[in-house]
């Protein structure tokens, strides 16, 4: 396996033990001395076309602390901003000598283009594209919840995860679908019907319109980011309504059993999809989500990159 | 213009007796058995099936303004191997074939490469902005003589205009081809609407925006008692639509793709844009149902939807790259291996969807003429035991966005005489 685009590429095993070497990664962000020389000698280049700030710094700090050499190539004042294809640019990666190529990008698809190999050798870790797929953000989303709700081991079996808000547009949510039920959970998507995809019932998810039956049973929700164009493109009637009917706040989460997590992958709409005393609060684990973002990012570079002779 | 006798020896026709045919000073002159001519062409013909010439109502020609993708020469080559005899020039050129002039510049062009009749389409609308009517009726009366008008890449999605349209164009007996895609249903839509568009994060281009307007348009059409030709379909419920305005004696004509009965969405989860197409492949249930109303008559013809794109159009991100496909050269062959060579539909019914009924539609009374003495000698000569591996570096076309690259078919078009003149031939 060389690319890590979608959770598609990744088998159960796979998943296990990406998640089994951030625990090993997260120990050593802990010591005193958090780098690794695995990387030693790489270059991973940053190629994100479109704004992210998490994404990218979780991406270089895991670089770093695996002492890969670090590019950042970013959207804004890049020679991507002014028009350059897909393609010119990842020639010029080829021409640097990039081993890696994390990218986010605005088109569904863009990392599959860049890993069919015909302009770019290198590794391709897709870091989202579009409104398709964002793994990494899965599999720190399967950390997380491993981490507080199965001790940290084995897979997901059992548990009931409830996805929130605006699937249709979420690549956070279909990365999450197919790892988090590859992993054994069963995975319901709640939202508003306009905000789910088209025959999402094909997927092998549950789907509910309303968030207050699905609370009681769920050991872990995912609050998803609603973006604010959807307001005019006639999704829902209002911000109001879909705070409503689809936030999350203290009396929602009053519902939940005792021991189940509260998530968001982040940047939050305070007030919207999830309110500040939610998000604050000791069943909040978003903070948490960044930090391990790092392991995870550190267990996919060290795997994918260093770790591609041994997988065959 | 030369012209060149040309015998050929042993040709079935629309695959029945086998028959020497002379053809001599552009028309078929002789019909016969063991003809003895002094010819400057003879093809051997033994084995071969004779079809008339096709003619294609739906090809991007691209000149004026984008000969970068295609030129009237280059799209007129492209016919001419694919077994063509006549093309209509869609109007979305730079500028846009909305006026006299442009559309008798494209004829003119076209007679002088001279490989094809090339017809120019009108544009229903000034500058296909759908706003307010092209000039019809000078078009109509042009040299170009243009019968039919169409938005195509466009749908005159304002039912208003549409229903002018239709009743303005009777005075000239014209038709309007619709290109039925309601665009507030598919405002950035990227692909066919489905669990694949769904999961492979597509903006998803639903088949009610094409089968709303497919009926619409029909009920309009019978209001006003005005012609309607419906380009590329590609639902099932669209066929049935049209299927049960047949029933009711409305007067519709619709047409589909050779790409639409062959390919699937399935094909996006490549990324590839080579299978980014206007309509969008659509599923397998869709590919059986324009299969099967192709056969049985409620799907009239075939036409190409010949859309020439330059590399970079393509060798872009999905949701950048142009919609479109070539498709002049791979059209019978895809066709053959689709539904002749099983059975599903006889040689008569190739001719018809090929030749006899686009020349109907549009009233290009030269073509799809039967193959009989003192006929125009328009005609596509068949190998059915060939094979056609497309290769896109052997397009004719100046653009070689195929999406078909790398895929055998049976049946070759082996020879193309168009106008009693041989305008193709296998290996020469």
């Amino acid at each position: 396996m060389k690319h890590l685009l979608s959770i598609d590429d990744i088998d159960r095993d796979f998943a296990i033990t990406i998640l089994d070497t951030a625990a090993e990664m997260a120990r050593v962000s802990e010591g005193s001395v958090k780098k690794l020389p695995t990387l030693r000698g790489k270059t991973v280049v940053n190629l994100f076309a479109e704004d992210s700030t998490r994404t990218r710094i979780s991406f270089e700090a895991a670089a770093k602390r695996l002492s890969a050499d670090v590019i950042n190539f970013s959207a804004k004042g890049s020679s991507i901003s002014k028009g350059e294809s897909l393609k010119d640019t990842a020639l010029t990666l080829q021409a640097l000598g990039a081993d890696a190529v994390v990218i986010r990008h605005p088109a569904s698809g863009a990392a599959h283009q860049l890993a069919q190999g015909r302009w770019i050798n290198g590794t391709v870790i897709n870091a989202g594209d579009g409104t398709h797929e964002h793994p990494s953000q899965a599999l720190l989303d399967a950390y997380t919840i491993r981490k507080h709700l199965k001790n940290g081991s084995g897979d997901l079996q059992d548990l009931h995860i409830a996805i929130v808000g605006d699937i249709l547009h979420s690549r956070v949510a279909r990365s999450n679908v197919l790892l988090l039920t590859k992993l054994g959970a069963r995975v319901t998507l709640v939202a508003p019907p306009t905000l789910l995809p088209y025959e999402a019932e094909k997927w092998p998810v549950s789907i509910s319109y309303n968030f207050d039956s699905v609370l009681p049973t769920v050991d872990a929700v995912i609050m998803l980011r609603i973006q604010q164009e959807r307001m005019s493109d006639l999704y829902f009637p209002n911000a109001h309504e879909y705070s409503t009917l689809f936030g999350i706040d203290l009396e929602r989460l009053s519902l939940t059993k005792p021991g189940s997590i509260l998530m968001h992958p982040g940047p939050m709409n305070r007030g919207l999809e999830i309110s500040a005393e939610a998000a604050d609060s000791p069943q909040s684990v978003v903070v948490e989500q960044v930090a391990n973002g790092v392991s995870i990012r550190m267990a996919i570079l060290y795997l994918f990159i260093a770790g591609s002779q041994v997988q065959g | 213009m030369t012209t060149q006798s040309i015998l050929i020896k042993s040709g079935a026709i629309l695959a029945g007796d086998k028959k020497d045919l002379y053809i001599e000073n552009g028309v078929i002159a002789e019909i016969g058995t063991n003809l003895s001519k002094n010819a400057d062409i003879t093809i051997e013909a033994d084995g071969l099936v004779l079809l008339p010439g096709f003619v294609d109502l739906h090809t991007h020609l691209r000149e004026p303004g984008r000969e970068n993708a295609e030129t009237i020469e280059t799209g007129s080559k492209a016919a001419a191997k694919g077994g063509y005899v006549a093309v209509s020039a869609m109007a979305n050129t730079l500028p846009v074939a909305d006026s006299a002039a442009i559309v008798e510049q494209v004829a003119s062009i076209g007679k002088i490469v001279g490989l094809v009749d090339v017809f120019p389409i009108g544009a229903v609308t000034k500058g296909l902005a759908g706003e307010e009517l092209a000039d019809l009726g000078s078009m109509a009366r042009s040299k170009a003589a243009v019968r039919v008008f169409s938005d195509d890449g466009n749908c005159v999605s304002d039912p208003l205009l549409m229903r002018r349209a239709l009743e303005y164009v009777k005075q000239f007996d014209g038709v309007i081809a619709q290109h039925a895609q309601d665009p507030r249903l598919t405002e950035g839509s990227q692909m066919n609407e489905g669990v694949i568009s769904s999961t492979l994060g597509l903006k998803g281009w639903p088949a009610v925006a094409e089968e709303s307007i497919i009926a619409r348009d029909i009920l309009l059409a019978n209001m006003v008692g005005s012609k309607l030709h419906i380009c590329h379909v590609t639902t099932a419920v669209g066929v049935e639509i049209i299927r049960w305005a047949k029933s009711q004696g409305m007067a519709v004509t619709a047409e589909v793709t050779p790409h639409h009965l062959l390919l699937t969405d399935e094909s996006a989860k490549s990324y590839d844009p080579i299978y980014k197409v206007n309509p969008p492949l659509r599923s397998q249930s869709d590919v059986e149902a324009l299969r099967a109303g192709l056969a049985d008559g409620t799907i009239d013809i075939i036409g190409t939807d010949h859309a020439p794109h330059p590399v970079e159009s393509k060798e872009c991100e999905w949701q950048n790259a142009a919609f479109g496909m070539v498709g002049l050269e791979t059209a019978f062959p895809i066709l053959y291996t689709t539904l002749i060579k099983s059975g599903a539909i006889s040689w008569q019914r190739a001719a018809e969807v090929m030749s006899l009924t686009p020349a109907k539609i549009a009233g290009y009374s030269s073509h799809g003429r039967p193959i009989a003495v003192g006929e125009p000698a328009h005609l596509a000569v068949i190998d059915p035991k060939g094979t056609t591996v497309v290769d896109r570096a052997l397009l004719v076309s100046k653009s070689k966005n195929t999406p078909f690259h790398g895929m055998e078919f049976s049946g070759t078009v082996v020879a193309t005489i168009f106008a009693g003149r041989l305008t193709h031939k296998v290996g020469e």
